[in-house]
């Protein structure tokens, strides 16, 4: 009894065992792809700021949209852009999947691991797809 | 036996506030925003490339435009409120230090206030043509 004790005690200031967290499992696809959601999720907050800049331009004026275009227009302003329309395709359609996990379905092994694939291949290609259109409309009457 | 002790008042179980004082409301909300955020992304993404390679003035018509004004409006509220909660979870994940906390908390919605604020004005501003 004395030594339940003095262990007990001991206990607050002892190191106790942790839960095991994400390291200690094995990466699968559907972790992964939650994880990504997360980081789309950050990347798109701050990927607001591109939208509120944009809008801002249009209201400033000529010269500020000038400007604005020239940035979006540049080597890293197309890298910030194509990021973000991936990144909110791949949230869109991981936020979908999760939409539909809520209702219970699609939860059992096959189906989950289908929906995450499908959430990857769909992202490409509809940022593809926006990017192509966008080209082409790019490419029609000033 | 058989149930399990009853450890809240009944006032807190209709209430259905755990121990967070919030309840569910966050989850659910960011579930709805979520919702409309399909729709309106859809919307935001036709948006922007119907301006694409159109120079200012066609953009002031386009994104001042009652139809698509709304829309924009719609979306950027939308995204605010579901970026808010989203990168509030965040910081609840990561950061324990309680004064950290405190001040990562406040920044989250000073940002997305004031970004939210400064691009419904600009949409307004086009918008009413001033």
């Amino acid at each position: 009894m004395a030594e339940l004790e003095a262990s007990t005690n001991q206990g607050a200031r002892r190191a106790r065992p942790l839960s095991p967290h994400l390291q200690i499992y094995r990466p699968m696809l559907t972790m992964m792809m939650s994880i990504v959601h997360r980081i789309t999720g950050a990347a798109l907050y701050f990927g607001m700021l591109l939208l509120a800049w944009w809008v801002i331009a249009a209201a400033a004026g000529p010269n500020a949209y000038a400007n604005f275009e020239r940035f979006i227009g540049s080597l890293i302003g197309q890298l910030l852009l194509f990021g973000y329309t991936w990144a909110l395709m791949h949230h869109m359609l991981g936020g979908i999947r999760h939409l539909i996990w809520d209702t219970l379905h699609g939860l059992e092994p096959a189906e989950r691991e289908t929906l995450t694939l499908t959430t990857i291949v769909g992202s490409i290609a509809l940022t593809l797809a926006i990017w192509v259109i966008g080209y082409l409309a790019m490419g029609g009457p000033r | 036996m058989s149930r399990a002790p009853q450890m809240r008042t009944p006032m807190r179980r209709v209430r259905g506030l755990g121990a967070a004082h919030s309840g569910t409301g966050h989850f659910w909300h960011q579930r709805v925003t979520s919702a409309a955020g399909v729709v309106l992304t859809i919307a935001l993404v036709v948006i922007a490339i119907s301006l694409l390679g159109r120079n200012h003035a066609a953009a002031v018509q386009i994104l001042g435009s009652s139809p698509v004004a709304v829309i924009m409006l719609l979306f950027i509220i939308n995204s605010a409120y579901h970026m808010w909660i989203g990168m509030q979870e965040i910081i609840l994940d990561y950061v324990h230090e309680d004064k950290l906390k405190l001040l990562a908390l406040m920044a989250n919605t000073f940002f997305v206030v004031a970004v939210a604020a400064a691009a419904c004005f600009a949409i307004l501003k086009l918008s009413f043509g001033v």
